[in-house]
Parts: structure tokens; C-alpha cells; sequence
């Protein structure tokens, strides 16, 4: 099948060997993979702030750039959470139910509802059962908060229903790996987009709590379906030297982590065609 | 003991969170009260297998009744007024507080017990009495330290949840003269137990709030754990409760679907201990409602919002909330905190809770524990929108955002401000990277930059497609 | 003198009808609850634990009377009342019911889901009997599983007053810590009389 990848605009120009992870897990799953070029961004930073209208010019980018795929993946639960709730269509006014009835008609299809955050993809679509890695860690599982209580990835604590988690099931198919137990399971991190500045003080002592949580468990290494969420865990972990690491769930399951990482970090990136 | 909120023009909830942050372990502790609350909501819920249908009923029970609230109010003045119970009808705060003061003046009532009603906080009920010469005492004894300490409720539900023992046995020994330095619960309870019962018995009058109206019977119930409402209301000749027309419910048996979620929701108990049903006034006694609108029914106008009318006062979303939990109830600067106050609240004045909707990171927990599934976190993300239309955002944020989703438009434009945020991250020395205007720097390190991007290593090693 | 005459004008009456009347949302339907009742079970098992899980006492009367089982429960009690002419205790109309000691009611029934007992203003003396008591003693002789069986079973509007007590009065205002006996009765003790369905 082919799918169009969606690379969120920070993990493009901060974290893109994640998505070249997901690029490697698509294609070793038989997917055709296209990466349309001239994407830039979901629009998400601009409509939480509360200027969904500003937001319009990576709708349509968006839009003209996906439309044609049955299936759009991306290794983000927000930014695919946004694109199926919030992506407005050209008219995109008054009130949300408006917005989102737009967003359906957009050029005749509904590109919301063919994208697809990435594990979400390989278990609901491609339904994977083994992935052929080994990754021998303890390993925190941070469940994004877009991802769980917007896509429903896995079953919120909140939530009274049978327990369901497809990002741990895809993590326990790797080799070697332990998930940590955690005495908060899906406590938000605290990053919330521009919350992180806005409201830094709270932000900044989530994150705290968090990692707190996931040290007392034994994590060396966090994970999660969003890289944002990582990437202000890593900026405190970073700060305080704290003895973790952070990792996007596509980095683990696709196996060969840190050759990945230390293709793009320093020299030019080189994968020709295998890592080492 | 923390600072009550102070009325300034603007609520700048980050501010008032930083404060609050300031005290590190007083945050954990704060935090760690409130989680304990949420999972024994938790536990309560899961003994409940029908829970999340009971959910979808309440909310469908809310929706319908709120679609046709006006014919629901009419038929329960009816019935009441027919059960021997005053009926009164008050469009503002202001009105609400002439109606009552009205029905306690007219009888002579000097001194009076009042259980709690979020609502008579709203309107500001207590201050507009005691400028007319009547004491009125809260008598939940949480408010009751609220009330001695001279600070509003921070917590809908457990309105001192932010004060500590030793701080409640200050509070007592200054005013009740307990002994100096106790701290014991059970001994400080009792002290109140004994000068509450003294006012209990020679209240002129009880003012309570109602947490369901029925429109069916014309009754309605209150509930609480102390008992304090019944002795308030049983005890003196005049019992007057308050109520927002949004607490109707059309049916008695809908009690059972309510009921079932609220306490759990609340506490975590299965029931409140006490759920009153009140009729009829007792013989020789008087029985008033005051039905008050005060910006319901424009709420309910407003398509993206009006399901915040739903809410029946739990405030499981507070226990849940990850930034309620480090900022406190006081940092929302209105009566109702939290994620149901900020939707709430902007409707009575953008320009003054605009922040509110912003005091999130739409984590959606909330929504998740709402017993009659409020789409909480949906409504901040609405709120947000007609906070930035409304002009209620700053201009240098609008003005940002304005500019960003420029750049994100254009692709090539993208891809130039990609490069040179990069380069700038890997060029730009640390002191000015991280000079003051850096708030993300204050505690975090700035990702990495990579010398390419995604799209820069698509292009050497695939091509374009 | 007050700026209202303590009711409100029929001006209110209307705006706030006429106000909610243009702004409601469109009709949504009423749901019938079609919930169905959990298998009965023990009902005396299952409400004798929700009494205790509430920091009351519940026993099986058995072939003890009402009075011997409260006066072994309360030995040091003074005034010890009840309205219910049929047992030995003080009438409770002849009592102050702030000075009642332990006031023991017959309850309507029991609910096994939170070990609720649902108490008619006919069955208390006087309202506020209940809460002035500092012990209050409720028999029961029924068991209904939950509140949705509870409401099936009364009119709430058949009296003037009537409640549901699940436990004694408490609080946890201060620090969370649970204090039992907040305003209302320090305890609750339950008496299950009889062979009960």
C-alpha cells in the first residue's frame, strides 16, 4: 500500500532520524512509501494558541500535499490529533463544529481521517506482530497525553473499560526490552506547546515529577509516541544530568538506535543503504 | 497559610502559578493530596461496572433537560409552589443577594448558618450580608476555615484542601481557643463540632445550595458528609435554597444515574453520607428556592460552551488536573478553579479570565473524568480561539503566531527559517542563547540542532518522488 | 431597610424564561435508562460490607430484640429515644433532640450498593433528630441492591422529608485525615432485622 509520511515540522529540523525510523519501519512492512516535499507543518502551534486562523496556510499546504494518500503516517500524536480534530478547511470560522465540518470537506475527501499517528498504524492497519529487534533496556513508557486521550492509542487510567495498550505491545515486541512500572501511568509531562513557556513554572515542574517517576522505576530510556513531550523531558534531563536518555518509540523499534543518531549528529548523514 | 487571590483587573494564573511553584515541597504536597483523591475516585469507579454507561446517561440526561430547560423550571415552580415552597426567580448576582437578604430582613433573622453553595460564592452572598448587619456562618467545615481565615474556598469540593494542620490549628486556637500547637484532626474537628452545634441551634435562618432540582416532584436534594446542611436547615425557622436553574433534572429516578457518579467522582465514596430530599417546609416553617440565572442562559446560547452547563458540581476535574494540582485553586482568581471554572468563567468576562484557557496543556484527563462528560479540554481549546478573535491574547503573541503561520504557508520559506534556526542553535554562543529572554532556558537545554534536516537527507538519499 | 421586598418581580420570572427559551439548543431526546439490576447475591452480605466500608457497624438482629442489641452497643448512654412506640427506649417527643444521646429509627430499607438506609421524615421523630443524636441506631428488615432499585421503591415527594444516611456524619477537611463524627452522629450502627430478601 502507499502511504504519505508525515514528518512534523521540529522532528524535520531537530529529531529527523526519527523519521527516517519510520521511513525504515514503513518500507520493512511492504509499504510504498511517498514523502511529499513541500510539507511543512500541521498548524498545531498556531491553532492552540488560540490563532486557528493563522493556522490556515499549513492546513492548505497540508491539504495539497496529502490529499491524494489513502493513508497518512506520521510519528506524532498531536500533530495527527490536530489534523484530524482541528484542520480547518478555507472556511474555517465561527465555531468548532463549523471548523471541523469544513476540515470533511476539504478537496472532496476526509484527509483526517485517513492519518494516521504511526503506532497506531502498524497495529491497527498493518496489524505487525513482530518486529525482529532487540533492544535489552529498561524502558520508561511515556504515554502521551494527544495520542492516549485523542487517538486513543491506549486505554486511559481514567477510563473504566478493558486494558489496552498498543504502544506497550509494540515495545514488548523487541527483544530484551522492560517497560518500568510507573507510579503514575499517564500523567502529562507538562510541554503543552507554548504552555512550556507561557506557564514555565508548572511546565517545568511536571517534567520534574515525571522523570522523578520513571528514575524510581529503573528507566535508562523514555519513550513515547511524541517527540515533543521528549524533547522537554531531554531539555531537564539535559540540564540536570540526570542519568536518562530520551528516545522516540520509531528509534526503538526500528532497531539500530545509536547508528542512527550518530549518523546526523556531527557529520553528514550517511545511510546508503544499511546501518552498521 | 497561602494568600487568598487578590481582585486585580487581569488574572495572570502563570504568575500566580510561579508563586505557588515557588514553594517546592508545599507544590508536592499540595499535588500529592489531590492525586490521592483522584485515584480513590479511581478505585470507587472501577466497582462500578456500568460506569461508563452511566456516564453517556447523565450526559444525555444534562443535554436533554438543558434543551428544554425553560419548560423543566416552569414545571418545577409549579410543583413546588404547590408543596407550600416559595419560588423565586433572580436574573443576576445582584438580585439573587436582594431576594435573600429580602426574605432574611423581613423575618428578622440577625444570625445565620449557611452549607455550602458554590453558587452564594459567585454572588458574593456573605459580604453582601454582612454589610446589612447579618452574621452568617459557613458551617462545612472546610469553608468554615476558609471563612475564619478569611480566604475564598480553593477547591470546589474540599475548599481548605490547600491548608496545612498546623496551620487550621493556628487558625483554631486564635479563634476558638483550642490549645495552642494542636494539630490533631480528630481534637480540632471536635472543637468546631461543639461552637458549630451552639450556632446551629440559635440560627434565625439556613441558607444552602441544592445539587439536584427535580422538576417531576418539585423537590430538590442536597447532600453532604458533616450533615451540616440538614442541621442548618432543619434546626432554624427559615431555610432558603439557592440554586442555578442549570441543576434541574427532569425525573426522581434520574437521582440514581446522578448520584451513583457523584460521590465517586467527588471522593471516591460510594454515596455522600447525608442526600436530603427536601419537599414540603416543615410545619410552621418556611421553604424558599431562589432560582438564579446570572449568565447560564448566555452560556447557553453559546453553542461551543453551553455543555459546560452539564457540570454537576464533582470537581473531579480539579483532582485531575496535572497544573490544578501545582498551581492551587487560588491561582484561577474566580470561584469556580480548575478545568471547569476556565470554561466557565470567561463567559462572565473575557477580558479578565482570558488566561484561564491557557492554564492547560489540553491533556484531556479532565474530560476523561467528567461524570457527565463535559468535553472540557475541547471548550479551552474553543475558548482560546475566541480569546485570541476577541483581542484578549497579546498583541506580540498574535503578532508571532501571525508571522509563523506566514512562514509555515510557504514551503520555501519553511525550509529557510529551518536552516537558519538551526544554524543560529549551533552557532550562537551559550550566553546569548540562553540570555533572560530565554524562558525555555531557564531550566532546560535547547535541543540539538542537526546540520540537516529530514528533508535535506531525503533529498541526498532518495531523490525526489 | 432592604432594597427588595424578598421576592423577586414577575419582570425576572420572564426574562430569565424568555432568555433560556432563545438560547437553548435544539431538542435531544430522553434516554431511557434501561439499566439492569445487578444478580441479587447476599444483599444482607454485600450491604452489611458497605455499612462497614463506611465506618458503620451493621449486625444481623437474629433473635436479639432492638433494645438489648443497642443497649449492649451503647452501655454508657443517657437519654436513649426512639419515635417508634413499639420498643422500650424514651419517646423521642418527649426529649430535646439536641440532648438525645442515641436515637434509634426504623428505617424503610437498606441499599446493598453503599449501605445507604433510606429514612422518611415519618420514621425520624423530627428532622433534625437524626443529626442532633450523637449515636443514631437504624433497623432495617429489606435490602434493595442500588439506588436505582431504591428510587423504583419510594415517591420522594410522599413526605415533606426524607433521606438516605450511608455511614455517620464525617469529614476529612483537615489534611484528608477521616475524622468520624463531623456535625451529625459520631456513629451509625445498623440493624438487619429478620429473614430478609
Amino acid at each position: 500500500m502507499t502511504v504519505g509520511l508525515f514528518v512534523p515540522c521540529y522532528i524535520d529540523q531537530l529529531y529527523p532520524f526519527v523519521a527516517v525510523a519510520t521511513l525504515e519501519l514503513l518500507e520493512r512492512f511492504g509499504c510504498d512509501v511517498v514523502y511529499p516535499r513541500d510539507q511543512t507543518c500541521c498548524g498545531q502551534p498556531m491553532a492552540n494558541a488560540g490563532c486557528v486562523e493563522d493556522a490556515a496556510g499549513a492546513h492548505r499546504v497540508f491539504t495539497e500535499q496529502f490529499s491524494r494518500f489513502d493513508y497518512i503516517v506520521g510519528p506524532s500524536g498531536s500533530c495527527v490529533l490536530h489534523v484530524r480534530e482541528h484542520m480547518a478547511g478555507p472556511a474555517s470560522k465561527d465555531s468548532l463544529g463549523a471548523v471541523r465540518a469544513a476540515a470533511r470537506e476539504v478537496a472532496g475527501k476526509d484527509v483526517g481521517a485517513r492519518t494516521y499517528e504511526l503506532c497506531q498504524f502498524l497495529v491497527d492497519v498493518l496489524e505487525i506482530d513482530r518486529l525482529d529487534v532487540s533492544f535489552a533496556h529498561r524502558v520508561g513508557l511515556h504515554a502521551a497525553c494527544h495520542g492516549l486521550r485523542g487517538l486513543r492509542i491506549a486505554r486511559a487510567s481514567e477510563i473504566q473499560a478493558e486494558p489496552y495498550d498498543h504502544v506497550a505491545d509494540l515495545l514488548g515486541m523487541v527483544d530484551g526490552l522492560e517497560l518500568v512500572e510507573l507510579a503514575r501511568t499517564d500523567e502529562c509531562c507538562g510541554f503543552g506547546g507554548t504552555f512550556a513557556v507561557s506557564e514555565e513554572a508548572v511546565s517545568v515542574r511536571m517534567g520534574r515529577d515525571r522523570l522523578a517517576d520513571h528514575l524510581r522505576g529503573g528507566a535508562e530510556v523514555i519513550t513515547s509516541t511524541d517527540m515533543s513531550c521528549l524533547m522537554h523531558l531531554d531539555g531537564l534531563i539535559l540540564r540536570e544530568k540526570l542519568p536518562v536518555r530520551v528516545l522516540h518509540v520509531a528509534e526503538i523499534l526500528a532497531g539500530h538506535v545509536d547508528a542512527r543518531r550518530a549518523a546526523f549528529a556531527g557529520r553528514r548523514a550517511s545511510f546508503a543503504g544499511g546501518w552498521s | 497559610m497561602s494568600r487568598a487571590f487578590v481582585e486585580l483587573p487581569v488574572v495572570d494564573h502563570a504568575a500566580n502559578a510561579a508563586r505557588f511553584n515557588a514553594d517546592a515541597e508545599r507544590t508536592g504536597w499540595h499535588d500529592a493530596a489531590l492525586w490521592h483523591v483522584r485515584r480513590k475516585r479511581d478505585q470507587a469507579a472501577s466497582a462500578v461496572p456500568e460506569w461508563e454507561a452511566l456516564r453517556e446517561l447523565a450526559s444525555q440526561i444534562k443535554e436533554h433537560t438543558l434543551s428544554r430547560l425553560d419548560e423543566y423550571l416552569v414545571a418545577f415552580e409549579e410543583r413546588a409552589a404547590a408543596n407550600g415552597v416559595h419560588v423565586h426567580w433572580a436574573a443576576d448576582a445582584a438580585e439573587h443577594n436582594r431576594i435573600v437578604h429580602g426574605i432574611l430582613e423581613l423575618r428578622g433573622v440577625r444570625r445565620m448558618v449557611k452549607s455550602k453553595s458554590m453558587l452564594t460564592e459567585e454572588c458574593g452572598l456573605n459580604p453582601y450580608l454582612e454589610a446589612r448587619g447579618i452574621e452568617i456562618v459557613d458551617t462545612d467545615l472546610g469553608e468554615r476555615i476558609v471563612q475564619l481565615a478569611g480566604e475564598a474556598p480553593s477547591h470546589i469540593v474540599m475548599p481548605a484542601i490547600h491548608v496545612k494542620k498546623e496551620e487550621i490549628g493556628a487558625l483554631f486556637h486564635e479563634r476558638m481557643g483550642t490549645e495552642a500547637g494542636s494539630t490533631d484532626p480528630q481534637y480540632l474537628t471536635e472543637a468546631a463540632r461543639q461552637d458549630l452545634r451552639a450556632r446551629f441551634l440559635e440560627a434565625d435562618a439556613a441558607v444552602t445550595g441544592v445539587n439536584f432540582a427535580v422538576a417531576e416532584t418539585g423537590g430538590f436534594v442536597v447532600v453532604t458528609n458533616e450533615g451540616n446542611a440538614d442541621l442548618g436547615a432543619h434546626l432554624a425557622p427559615v431555610h432558603v435554597a439557592c440554586m442555578g436553574i442549570e441543576k434541574l433534572i427532569p425525573k426522581a429516578e434520574h437521582l440514581g444515574v446522578f448520584l451513583r457518579l457523584l460521590a465517586r467522582s467527588a471522593t471516591g465514596q460510594p454515596l455522600s453520607i447525608y442526600t436530603s430530599h427536601f419537599h414540603r417546609p416543615a410545619p410552621g416553617r418556611e421553604l424558599h428556592v431562589v432560582l438564579v440565572d446570572n449568565g447560564r442562559s448566555d452560556q447557553l446560547d453559546r453553542a461551543d460552551f453551553r455543555a459546560s452547563l452539564k457540570c454537576i458540581r464533582c470537581g473531579a476535574c480539579m483532582n485531575t488536573c496535572p497544573v490544578y494540582r501545582r498551581s492551587g485553586g487560588h491561582s484561577y482568581g474566580s470561584t469556580i478553579p480548575g478545568p471547569i471554572g476556565s470554561i466557565l468563567t470567561p463567559g462572565f468576562d473575557l477580558e479578565k479570565y482570558a488566561a484561564l484557557p491557557f492554564a492547560s496543556t489540553l491533556c484531556g484527563s479532565c474530560s476523561d473524568v467528567c461524570p457527565v462528560k463535559i468535553d472540557i479540554h475541547q471548550q479551552l481549546f474553543a475558548w482560546r480561539q475566541v480569546a485570541a478573535r476577541e483581542g484578549a491574547v497579546s498583541r506580540s503573541k498574535r503578532r508571532m503566531m501571525r508571522l509563523v503561520g506566514r512562514v509555515f504557508g510557504r514551503p520555501a520559506w519553511y525550509r529557510g527559517a529551518g536552516r537558519l534556526a538551526r544554524g543560529l542553535l549551533r552557532s550562537l554562543p551559550r550566553r546569548l542563547l540562553y540570555s533572560r529572554g530565554n524562558v525555555w532556558g531557564r531550566s532546560r537545554e535547547l535541543p540539538e540542532a542537526p546540520r540537516h534536516s529530514f528533508g535535506d537527507w531525503f533529498d541526498e538519499h532518495r531523490g525526489n518522488r | 431597610m432592604s432594597d427588595g421586598a424578598g421576592t423577586s418581580t414577575p419582570e425576572s420570572r420572564e426574562a430569565i424564561l424568555e432568555a433560556v427559551r432563545r438560547a437553548r439548543p435544539p431538542a435531544s431526546p430522553l434516554p431511557e435508562l434501561g439499566l439492569t439490576l445487578p444478580e441479587a447475591g447476599d444483599l444482607v452480605a454485600h450491604f452489611t460490607a458497605s455499612v462497614e466500608a463506611v465506618s458503620g457497624a451493621a449486625r444481623s438482629l437474629g433473635n436479639e430484640t432492638v433494645e438489648a442489641a443497642v443497649r449492649s452497643m451503647h452501655p454508657k448512654a443517657g437519654v436513649m429515644a426512639s419515635p417508634e412506640k413499639a420498643w422500650a427506649f424514651d419517646d423521642v417527643a418527649d426529649h430535646d433532640p439536641a440532648a438525645i444521646d442515641v436515637l434509634v429509627c426504623r428505617g424503610a430499607f437498606g441499599v446493598a450498593e453503599d449501605g445507604a438506609i433510606w429514612v422518611p421524615e415519618s420514621r425520624m421523630g423530627t428532622r433534625a433528630a437524626p443529626y442532633l443524636a450523637q449515636h443514631l441506631v437504624l433497623v432495617v428488615d429489606e435490602i434493595v441492591p442500588n439506588l436505582h432499585a431504591a428510587y423504583a421503591r419510594i415517591d420522594i415527594a410522599a413526605e415533606g422529608f426524607g433521606a438516605f444516611i450511608a455511614g455517620p456524619s464525617k469529614t476529612a477537611d483537615i489534611e484528608q485525615a477521616l475524622v468520624i463524627g463531623a456535625h451529625g452522629p459520631r456513629s451509625l450502627t445498623v440493624l438487619v432485622e429478620g429473614d430478609v430478601q
